[in-house]
């Protein structure tokens, strides 16, 4: 077999060496060369130029026709819908800006495709032009960056709200814990060094950690109420990417990031959002061809930046109770009190 | 004054015409084609290169997103090409993955897209544009090429080691690439990363010096610096920005050497992990993020900007008409290099660096869409009332275009930090930067190699091959990218092994079979090209003096690879270089060499 295929390789490889032979011996009778580009080339082209515009534009309004239901649901916090407005603005610019600019650059390329006897215009520049897409551009420009930078400082200010709830997001390779800060409303003191002693490398010696909460898997958040999120890591770089609620911030060891937000939908309200709904039908459908079970939403929190073999698996359910639930949640949960012991010894 | 240099140097290099030929008799095998000095041999060297380098980063992108279209799918060829230990029964291995991104990355932004695409054009034409003999230093040049090979040698190198290459991502921040317990990659592979990278810098200052010197002082008689052509404004451009930018990765690169090796802590703090606490206390990633996106922008430009430089050269003459606002592109370009310095935060926005220096960084992020809108509209207007011919390297160019503008418009979405949070690192990201930079970058240079490639092998490449490649090529990188869009605003992280652990990316599986769909298609069309470039190399058609009537004074040059380029007195420069279809000329193009005719005014007045 694998003789044949040698063979047959082999008289392949004769076979075009042959018809190349051919190819070149009847370019010298030729006139023309093969490389010169003659009128019928700039005509099939530029026809070419405007086919592929036709093309790319219809690729474009089915691609947003067919996938942009499977975008994220609308935002479910507070600042989040501020995003999604600012976003949808500039999506329609660039989208305007795209259409047009490409539009005129494939027809300018299929009417100006070169003809014989047809000399170009000799315009080499125009300073009214030049300063009429130079200023546009600019004036803009300056309302992304000042509507932008708005809600970016809106975004990103300190929290100052009394009544917000802080919780910790402890990152390592390759899972979430969350830790909240108990009935003191304090989170204990870390030292990394203790890691080895408890999951999240809380200090033995700070009795303030001895009621804290720690969990996995899942959390719990309540909805309508500031939520503090400090984060850290253990080992490398992570990032807490919880996409429904346009929010993101990286856990850098050796430090402590912050990201905060409010949440206004739980859980069991997106379930029954008509966007989520069919969102979660297309999801089931895709999943019932591979026969795997349906499943319901959940609000996720995942790792969004490069931290090893098992990035692509590290992540955490959030669930947005109301007040009334939460608080019937976070009763349920254990204090650490890992700590009490040594405390004493201080 | 240019003019006194060149004749200093043709003095001391015995470069005059009498001494050419003893030059050539002399010549062996190794002076000649292994360790030249000459400007065309190293360009082609750099070339050769490149297409190694941009075959085997293109084929590790098809293994990967065979993974990410099909996962858990079995295929023989994975298996036959990374073995059971890296493909074990045609699955490709998640630490495997991320190598294979990372190497990907690595080679066609810095192999590719740097070394490549800088090394071949900036040889090729600064010395044939400006009118000089050679490059300032021959000697330095030579070297240039041997670290970039001597670079690309080490990366691959790493691919046949025991726990295999980096796998850290190309940005490589530690502290993932400065822990060997993080992962697989930050053992051997990332030394050799390092390594590779320290020498590749090497190889760029030794290239990017010479550039600037000969651009700055062989320029030939007439030549002044509102006389040259727009590549060499943007290859001067480019080698500043790299002069300027790499020596800060050469430091970012050494205090990372350091905390592997040296047990030092510029990066490192509080870490646990391998069972035990690390002593490193007091450095932060940032620092390392912050060194190495100063380098990491300016990078982008320095792929960018000699292709935005070839596309202007060959979009002019193809257009038979002047390029449109020749100072408005050299100011575009200058403010573009400038402000490529001072933007690079916006990478950073979501890394806990302070919010209020994120804003900083948004202004001026979004001022870099004014001089980069400018030069999108002058090529429109160039195409205006133009008498395009089309070769295969103006189908790229207006391929370049499109995407610099498809590519551009969502940068003003991500340079937006709050629009950022929630797109950052994912598709959205991929997407934007592969059709800006990547597809931008790659049809410049192959729109360079069709149209000087009568000027590097003396042959021309098929033009109906070209027009094949060209849009297979150009529909099928749409095809790769523009559904990643989708995948961003759907929230699908980049660098996933696979997306099916995540119920919320069920419904996208048809995005990933499309996107890798065109990626095979889009691969194989480069067989097309490969055939076309190395087959016109030995039996193209014999190339004659100027067969795109052409301005620029490499035209001028005979049609063989002599010592000094011109066989007599270097010519004199009376013109710009656009003089296309002017009123009253007897063509549609005037040699920069021709006189001015009397009354006749230079850089486009009439």
């Amino acid at each position: 077999m694998k003789l044949l295929i040698l063979i047959g390789l082999v008289l392949l490889i004769i076979a075009v060496h042959q018809l190349m032979r051919v190819i070149e011996l009847s370019r010298e009778f030729k006139k023309s060369k093969e490389w010169q580009i003659t009128e019928s080339d700039n005509t099939f082209n530029g026809k070419m130029m405007l086919t592929f515009m036709f093309v790319f534009f219809a690729f474009f309004f089915w691609q947003v026709d067919r996938w942009n239901d499977n975008s994220l649901p609308g935002a479910a916090s507070v600042h989040g819908l501020k995003i999604d407005t600012l976003w949808d603005y500039n999506m329609y610019l660039i989208v305007v800006v795209f259409l047009i600019t490409n539009g005129v650059l494939f027809y300018f390329a299929y009417k100006y495709s070169g003809k014989k006897d047809t000399k170009a215009t000799f315009l080499a520049h125009d300073n009214r032009l030049e300063m009429a897409w130079t200023i546009v551009p600019a004036v803009v420009l300056a309302f992304i960056i000042i509507f932008g930078l708005k809600y970016w400082n809106e975004i990103t200010d300190r929290s100052t709200d009394p009544n917000k709830l802080t919780i910790e997001l402890y990152a390592k390779q390759f899972d979430w814990t969350a830790r909240y800060a108990g009935k003191d409303k304090v989170l204990g003191s870390t030292d990394y060094r203790q890691c080895a002693f408890n999951a999240v490398g809380m200090d033995s010696t700070d009795a303030t950690g001895n009621d804290d909460i720690i969990v996995k898997n899942e959390f719990h958040i309540p909805v309508n109420r500031e939520i503090e999120f400090k984060m850290r890591s253990r080992d490398v770089i992570h990032s807490a990417y919880m996409p429904h609620f346009r929010a993101q911030m990286n856990c850098v060891p050796g430090m402590v990031t912050e990201f905060k937000f409010i949440p206004n939908k739980t859980t069991a309200e997106m379930r029954k959002d008509p966007y989520v709904i069919q969102l979660m039908a297309g999801i089931n459908k895709a999943r019932a061809l591979r026969k795997e079970e349906p499943v319901e939403f959940d609000y996720i929190l995942l790792c969004n930046k490069i931290c090893g073999a098992s990035h692509y698996n590290m992540q955490m359910t959030i669930i947005v109770d109301t007040e009334k639930d939460y608080n019937a949640w976070i009763a349920k949960q254990k204090a650490v009190k890992t700590i009490a012991a040594k405390t004493e010894s201080h | 004054m240019a003019h006194d240099h060149t004749a200093t140097l043709e003095h001391a290099g015995h470069h005059d015409h009498s001494h050419a030929h003893d030059d050539e008799h002399h010549e062996s095998f190794v002076s000649k084609y292994v360790f030249s000095m000459d400007h065309k041999m190293i360009s082609r060297q750099f070339l050769i290169t490149a297409v190694v380098m941009a075959v085997i980063a293109m084929t590790m992108s098809i293994l990967f997103r065979m993974q990410l279209a099909w996962p858990g799918e079995k295929f023989g060829f994975i298996n036959a090409m990374l073995g059971d230990k890296w493909g074990k029964d045609g699955i490709l291995n998640p630490n495997m993955y991320l190598a294979l991104v990372t190497i990907h990355g690595t080679i066609m932004v810095f192999f590719v897209l740097t070394g490549g695409l800088s090394g071949t054009f900036a040889n090729l034409l600064i010395p044939y544009q400006v009118g000089a003999r050679d490059m300032a230093s021959g000697f330095l040049n030579m070297l240039s090429y041997w670290f970039f090979f001597a670079s690309s040698c080490v990366m691959l190198s790493s691919l046949f080691i025991e726990h295999g290459p980096a796998s850290g991502g190309w940005t490589i921040y530690p502290p993932l690439s400065a822990l060997p317990e993080a992962m697989d990659g930050s053992k051997l592979g990332m030394t050799l990363w390092l390594i590779s990278m320290t020498l590749f810098i090497v190889s760029s200052l030794l290239g990017g010096i010479n550039y600037v010197v000969t651009i700055l002082n062989l320029r030939t008689k007439g030549m002044t610096m509102t006389r040259m052509p727009l590549t060499i404004w943007a290859l001067l451009i480019t080698a500043i920005l790299g002069i300027l930018s790499f020596p800060v990765l050469v430091s970012c690169v050494l205090l990372l050497i350091c905390d592997r090796s040296l047990g030092t802590s510029f990066y490192l703090s509080d870490i646990y992990i391998g069972g035990r606490p690390l002593d490193n206390v007091g450095g932060s990633p940032v620092l390392f993020e912050h060194l190495f996106w100063f380098l990491g922008h300016p990078e982008v430009y320095i792929v960018l900007l000699p292709a935005l430089g070839i596309s202007s050269e060959v979009i002019s003459t193809n257009s038979r008409k002047p390029i449109f606002g020749y100072r408005a592109m050299i100011g575009s370009m200058l403010a573009i290099g400038f402000l490529s310095f001072i933007v690079w935060g916006h990478h950073m926005f979501l890394t806990g660096m302070n919010p209020f220096l994120g804003s900083v960084f948004v202004f001026t992020t979004l001022l870099i869409a004014i001089p980069s809108a400018v030069k999108a509209f002058n090529y429109i207007t160039t195409l205006w009332k133009g008498n395009i011919q089309y070769t295969p390297a103006m189908l790229f160019s207006i391929g370049l275009v499109s995407s610099f503008v498809t590519g551009g418009v969502t940068g003003i979405i991500l340079a937006d930090s709050t629009l950022d949070i929630n797109v950052h690192d994912t598709y959205f990201v991929v997407a934007h930067f592969h059709i800006v930079m990547g597809l931008s970058a790659i049809f410049g240079m192959f729109a360079g190699v069709y149209h000087w490639f009568p000027k590097l092998f003396l042959r021309m490449m098929g033009k109906k091959l070209g027009y094949l490649h060209f849009w297979l090529t150009f529909v099928c990188a749409y095809g790769v990218f523009f559904p990643m869009h989708f995948l961003g605003l759907a929230g699908v992280p980049r660098r996933y092994y696979t997306n099916s652990n995540f119920p919320m990316f069920d419904n996208l599986v048809d995005i990933n079979e499309i996107v890798t769909i065109f990626a095979i298609i889009g691969a194989l069309s480069q067989g097309i090209f490969l055939f076309n470039f190395f087959y016109s190399m030995f039996r193209g058609e014999k190339a004659p003096q100027n067969p795109w009537n052409s301005n620029t004074l490499e035209w001028t040059t005979p049609m063989a690879h002599i010592h000094g380029n011109w066989p007599g007195a270097l010519p004199t420069v009376h013109r710009w270089a656009y003089d296309y279809s002017k009123p009253g000329a007897e063509h549609d193009f005037i040699p920069q060499t021709v006189p001015l005719a009397e009354g006749e005014h230079d850089g486009g007045a009439h």
